[in-house]
């Protein structure tokens, strides 16, 4: 019973979440319901029993993903009542084919039945007994070791790339040069002088 | 128990939510880049979901892969955007494709 009631809570909330997100006026506000959609989503998992993935759609998601989202809306200077020009010319033909394409969605997943289904040929049966994480983690060590590390190789590139993306030298800005400090010998800086009474020093 | 079309119904709202999110925001690509990883989200929870239900660990395996290709994906996104505000002073997604040089 309370399974239901929270699943019909999460669902609900992630729905309007997600609605509130795309139609919010404000970027900031959109970004945190954004935000709000995936804590919910991340219930919705844990429901299902699938613990480790929920946490790391928190982890993920909010605190990497969303709070990037935020900090880029804040920097950029941008008038957004500009771009909100086309919306309600968008608004009826985006609508219809939303609403064809989502109708489509929900009549072809109902109309799916398991009924074919070997269960018995299943790749990585859910063990008994053994924690979602543990379980979780064999066969990503294991069998997955490759298609793993392959995605740590995408995180990198994407890492580097926005690096290189971003990063820009600036003109005009005084930067030490540690080669020419070592190279400086005292006697091209200091010289001795001696001065006259009463005369100014020439430097 | 809730039944698997529940989960399937909630991840085809979310995606169908996407898509229009895409169309209404056409000018607003920080918005559009939202509405992706709403989208993909839902696949998430699709991915999840038949998981659970068939009892197949590798949906889960997979939806971390997919969780993987979305924090890139957002990474040199908000790059390239930020790049081309520096560039312009403005987002404004109808004039990119002056971006070709």
């Amino acid at each position: 019973m309370i399974q239901v009631f929270a699943f019909y809570l999460f669902a609900t909330l992630v729905v309007a979440a997600g609605g509130l997100c795309i139609l919010s006026r404000n970027p900031v506000h959109s970004v945190l319901w954004l935000i709000f959609a995936f804590f919910n989503a991340a219930g919705l998992m844990l429901l299902c029993g699938a613990e480790f993935i929920a946490m790391l759609l928190i982890i993920v998601y909010v605190g990497a993903v969303s709070v990037l989202f935020l900090f880029v809306v804040m920097m950029l200077d941008i008038d957004f009542a500009e771009m909100r020009a086309g919306f309600v010319k968008y608004l009826p033909a985006g609508l219809l084919l939303v609403v064809a394409l989502g109708a489509e969605i929900l009549i072809a997943g109902s109309a799916w039945r398991a009924g074919g289904l070997a269960l018995s040929q299943r790749t990585a049966p859910t063990p008994e007994e053994v924690p979602n994480i543990e379980a979780l983690g064999t066969l990503l060590y294991t069998r997955y070791l490759f298609i793993f590390e392959g995605a740590g190789l995408v995180l990198l590139v994407a890492m580097i790339g926005a690096i290189v993306l971003t990063h820009r030298i600036r003109g005009g800005v005084r930067q030490q040069n540690i080669m020419r400090q070592n190279m400086r010998r005292p006697q091209d800086a200091i010289r001795n002088v001696d001065q006259p009474v009463g005369q100014g020093v020439e430097l | 128990m809730i039944g698997l079309q529940h989960y399937l119904a909630v991840s085809a709202i979310l995606f169908a939510m996407g898509v229009f999110g895409i169309f209404l925001n056409r000018k607003n690509i920080i918005i559009i880049l939202m509405a992706i990883e709403l989208i993909l989200l839902s696949v998430n929870i699709n991915l999840v979901a038949f998981s659970a239900y068939l009892g197949d660990l590798v949906g889960q395996v997979f939806a971390m892969f997919v969780l993987t290709v979305a924090a890139g994906e957002a990474a040199i996104g908000l790059a390239i955007l930020v790049i081309y505000f520096r560039g312009r002073g403005t987002i404004a997604v109808d004039d990119v494709n002056r971006m070709k040089g």
